[in-house]
């Protein structure tokens, strides 16, 4: 009675595993890899009560800076778990202990700014007893350090926290790695948002794309058009106010993640409709006006002077210098229904080629957020349909066909790219698929240096049709840990037998950080 | 036997009705009226009828009363209703429960009370000012096939005992009737067995936390028992038994390699007379633990190869005369069966028993769960019963199996009696389970990957055949997967949308 008949091989598999398990105790779970490990087998022990995580001398942070001070506390209550203290200091016998981890940071620590697209993550980890040390010329290179501390502390069969000496540098590959959420197929309470960003920092991703608003809802509660959410949201109790979206920033913020908002137009934008009179377009039958709409109108100006306040609210309610456009899968057949619409063409000599009215249509988008001062990113039909783009517009590949030739033509064009084509996670499948999104190789396409170097990562979505707050967790993790890796650790980390058994072992660490990450295969967690 | 009948007595409210679309699995039949009722959650009990076999002290439906209760109101305090003098005289709200056997105190069936409890509790709605309203309504009803399983696998993961209670839960919601618990397998033995202990000291995960106790077994059986949910265990056997082998040696083939054992196990080893003592001893203990007539057997998937390199098992075929291996499974499998039915149990085994043409009591179940293999498994239904046997499907219905988008839809259109065959050989399909194997399931995604997929198969197995309307059972799906939020149940979503009250993540 189980799915498949050919049941030699899994079964295998789940012996070596158990086999894996066992022996890979000695090294250290870390995911992602580091770019430079290693690890001596010389062990120190680590007494909770007698251990403490604290700024160096040196560091240009102190104890003012909050965002290190949280960290501190949240990474040494990962380490230890819910364990208690003691009455009266634990002593060991004859092994050397490890007492402390300073933090410094070299550099201005950016402790109060936000993260950004060239934000310097890296850092190096000296563990030797008493005290180890680590360095980052940044904050964000610190909380990436903390994290990978955390990883190399472990509980000895007679339950004793244990580090092996070792000396780490690290750096990731790419500087963008996202996860896509899609809070308008449905609602995501803000925790499970916030949930999502503990499970992004354990992976080293640094990228919340929010999809915020869609055909079906729109829950982003806006200041200048509050009409958007009281008649475009689910229900009023399914929208995200100022203060939830200050939350979410702030929280993602202090784990060194950034917020990219995503208001997705001229298509997908049927909930728009309902509070904002005009907007979009009245679809024709028969040169009947009906009672449906299209995308955005493109001919009217109101529209723009509409896109103009509301991007200027984005613009300031969120920190991050790219906001997401959108622009996929507009449908030209509701444009091309309206009488309204053929006219405008026809006076802007566009003839009947409609991309050339998205195309003017997104233009003048794209100016809107230049004026702002803010980068573009955009799905990538903008520039297969050759909307003309600001230099510094961001395309990122969703179409799974040929998507490493797409890349190649989009870096060739100049413009730099984020890949997300094969990491579709709201498409499922039955058993380890997660080995799918991990052999992919992001640069393997032909280019110049100068063209690689334009891909600045890459993003693991999770569309919402079939995924709300019951089971975002365990489909999202642990197979967008496989992503995190491929974005962070260097190009020859590949070894997929390695992988698995980190991932296993990476995984029970997240199920024991409170992240129902679901399981790889048969077996078990310690806890 | 068992009903109930519902006396809401009035305190009429306004003419607007809202309907009955949270009803799932759908009544056989079932009429409703404009007319509703306004419940106050301080006026309203449950009674038992003064002609009922059933009274208060009977512990089943007290406790069914009281959780339902909960389920309806919640267990928050609620205001006093103020009456009016003419609202005083039409007096509370009571359902009447009526039943004709008791049955109190023994094992399932008193789900028939049970089931109308839940269907009541389906009827109720609440207006968003807040007031509890119910329908007029006629139901009457009772389930197409009696055995409507889920099926837990705790082997390949373990599965903490809280996650099975609130299956249990859930399953009553979806008036699912059987508890297949497939408890041990190859990869780990959680089971604890009190004649055998050395069975979970060396072949469980984890010794310790990764095991049922005997008090565990007992919770859960009494915990189904109240929500008329039968337990039906599963000891798998001759294959998929890796896990018992570190703690009953000798009783695993030694596969050889050559002329030398190879240090690896195959199936149980069905030559020595020590492996049928075991299992007597082994299957005396289960009969006694586990209080459902039936127990399951498994049966499945014997691989041949371990046996076929081992010299001992060689002699014994010759021994015996056996020309090839599906004799040897038959000795093997029959010999079990004797011991089994001499306990005065009954079984259920999987398909291969009966392709494998073993010889077996003519009261024994099969249970069909390949797709193709060796046949179209509505032809494997067909020539299971039309050899006389009983048949339970699960074929159809591996919910472990995931694709993208809403495929409870292709398990709902399952028709268990689609094939050529008698009106007495349909009426040997007792039913079917949705099955959740764990080589990816654990605690973490049980829950969001069972619910609702699993309602659609309790409605195909609960309700009438002509309940087939796709849009129909669409929106009443949509609207009982937010019931099932609303009670706390993690259940994952089968469209876009929304659910008044979210999962909340803890």
């Amino acid at each position: 009675m189980r799915p498949s008949p050919h049941r030699t091989p899994e079964l295998l598999l789940a012996l070596l595993a158990l086999a894996a398990q066992a022996s890979a105790q000695q090294t250290p779970a870390l995911w992602p890899w580091p770019r430079s490990v290693k690890v001596s087998p010389e062990l120190l022990n680590i007494a909770p009560e007698n251990f403490l995580i604290s700024h160096g001398p040196n560091s240009t942070a102190d104890p003012s800076c909050s965002l290190l001070q949280e960290a501190f506390r949240r990474y040494y209550k990962y380490i230890f778990g819910f364990y208690k203290r003691h009455h009266g200091p634990a002593k060991f016998q004859g092994g050397a202990q490890l007492e402390q981890l300073q933090v410094s940071i070299t550099l201005q620590s950016q402790c109060d700014s936000f993260p950004t697209v060239s934000s310097d993550e890296s850092y190096s980890l000296l563990v030797q007893g008493p005290v180890a040390f680590l360095k980052a010329n940044r904050v964000w290179g610190a909380l990436r350090g903390l994290e990978t501390f955390s990883q190399l502390v472990y509980q000895d069969s007679y339950g004793a926290f244990t580090i092996n000496k070792s000396i780490i540098t690290d750096s990731p590959r790419f500087a963008h790695r996202g996860i896509l959420i899609d809070t308008s197929r449905h609602y995501l309470p803000v925790k499970t948002i916030l949930k999502t960003l503990d499970a992004m920092a354990f992976n080293k991703f640094n990228v919340l794309h929010w999809h915020i608003v869609d055909d079906q809802s729109f829950p982003y509660q806006s200041t200048a058009f509050p009409e958007l959410s009281n008649k475009g949201s689910y229900s009023l109790s399914h929208v995200y106010t100022p203060r939830d979206v200050q939350m979410v920033l702030e929280y993602a913020r202090f784990q060194g993640i950034r917020v990219i908002p995503e208001f997705d137009t001229p298509g997908h934008t049927q909930s728009w409709g309902k509070g904002q009179k005009d907007l979009l377009t009245p679809c024709y039958i028969e040169k009947k006006e009906t009672e449906r709409v299209g995308p955005i109108n493109p001919t009217l100006n109101t529209t723009y002077t509409f896109f103009n306040t509301f991007f200027n609210e984005i613009s300031s309610v969120f920190p991050d210098e790219f906001i997401h456009l959108g622009g996929d899968e507009v449908d030209f057949q509701c444009w091309s229904s309206n009488p309204n619409i053929q006219d405008f063409m026809q006076k802007k000599g566009f003839g009947k080629n409609f991309k050339r009215l998205e195309s003017f249509y997104i233009k003048n988008i794209l100016d809107i957020i230049t004026s702002l001062k803010k980068g573009s990113i955009v799905w990538q039909e903008v520039f297969d349909d050759k909307v003309e783009l600001q230099p510094d517009t961001v395309v990122e590949v969703w179409k799974n066909e040929n998507y490493l030739a797409k890349l190649e033509e989009v870096t060739f064009s100049g413009f730099k790219a984020i890949l997300s084509a094969p990491w579709y996670l709201d498409i499922i499948s039955y058993g380890q698929d997660w080995k799918k999104y991990y052999t992919v190789e992001p640069l393997k396409f032909d280019g110049s240096v100068k063209q690689k170097q334009l891909v600045i990562g890459g993003e693991a979505c999770l569309w919402g049709e079939y995924v709300d707050a019951t089971n975002l967790i365990p489909r999202l993790w642990p197979r967008a840990s496989a992503v995190g890796e491929r974005l962070w650790s260097p190009e020859t980390v590949i070894d997929i037998d390695d992988a698995y058994s980190r991932l296993v072992r990476h995984r029970c660490r997240m199920v024991s950080r409170g992240i129902a990450a679901q399981p790889l295969f048969t077996g078990h967690c310690g806890h | 036997m068992a009903g109930c009948r519902l006396w809401v007595s009035l305190l009429l409210a306004a003419a607007l009705a809202s309907s009955a679309t949270a009803v799932w699995p759908w009544p056989q039949y079932i009429q409703t009226y404009h007319r509703r009722y306004t419940l106050y959650p301080n006026n309203f009990q449950f009674r038992y009828h003064a002609a009922s076999a059933a009274q208060a002290g009977c512990v089943v439906l007290d406790e069914a009363f009281r959780r339902y209760r909960n389920l309806l109101f919640g267990s928050g305090s609620w205001p006093r209703p103020s009456f009016s003098r003419k609202q005083l005289i039409l007096g509370k709200n009571v359902l009447v429960v009526s039943v004709i056997t008791a049955e109190c105190n023994e094992f399932p069936n008193l789900e028939s009370v049970e089931n109308c409890l839940e269907t009541f509790s389906q009827l109720v709605w609440k207006s968003a000012e807040g007031t509890f309203f119910i329908n007029k309504t006629k139901i009457k009803d009772f389930p197409r096939f009696p055995h409507r399983g889920i099926l837990l696998d705790t082997s390949r993961h373990y599965l903490p005992l809280s996650s099975i209670l609130d299956t249990l839960d859930v399953m009553a919601y979806n008036k699912f009737n059987v508890f297949h618990w497939h408890l041990v397998d190859d990869s780990s033995f959680p089971y604890e067995s009190f004649t055998f202990p050395e069975l979970t000291r060396k072949g469980s995960y984890n010794p310790v936390t990764h095991i049922y106790t005997a008090q565990d077994v007992k919770e859960v059986i009494e915990y189904a028992r109240l929500r008329g949910i039968r337990v039906l265990a599963e000891f798998d056997t001759p294959g998929h038994t890796l896990s018992w082998g570190p703690g009953v040696p000798g009783l695993l083939t030694p596969c050889y390699s050559g002329s030398r054992p190879s240090g690896t196990f195959g199936p149980v080893n069905p030559s020595l007379n020590s492996t049928y003592d075991f299992m007597s001893t082994f299957f005396l203990e289960i009969s006694s633990v586990f209080p459902d007539f039936y127990l399951h057997l498994g049966g499945d998937e014997v691989d041949f190869t371990c046996w076929r390199s081992n010299p001992n098992i060689e002699a014994f075929m010759k021994k015996k005369g056996f020309s090839d291996f599906k004799q040897l499974e038959s000795f093997y499998i029959q010999t079990l069966l004797d011991i089994v039915s001499d306990y005065d149990k009954g079984y259920v085994v999987w398909q291969e028993v009966f392709d494998n043409k073993v010889k077996v009591r003519p009261d024994t179940i099969i249970q069909v769960w390949r797709e193709e293999i060796p046949v179209d498994y509505m032809k494997e239904m067909e020539e299971i019963t039309k050899a006389g046997f009983r048949a339970l499907l699960s074929a159809p219905w591996y919910l472990n199996r995931v694709t993208y988008g809403p495929d409870w839809k292709d398990m709902y259109k399952v028709e268990p009696l689609a094939f050529h065959g008698t009106s007495e050989q349909k009426g040997l399909v007792i039913g079917g389970e949705a099955c959740m194997w764990g080589e990816y399931v654990d605690s973490t995604n049980l829950v969001p990957r069972l619910w609702p997929r699993a309602g659609a198969i309790a409605e195909r197995l609960w309700s009438s055949n002509l309940t087939t309307n796709m849009d129909f059972a669409f929106k009443r799906l949509s609207h009982f997967r937010c019931e099932m939020l609303r009670r706390g149940v993690q259940a994952q979503p089968i469209s876009v949308g929304y659910c008044e009250q979210e999962f909340e993540q803890t």
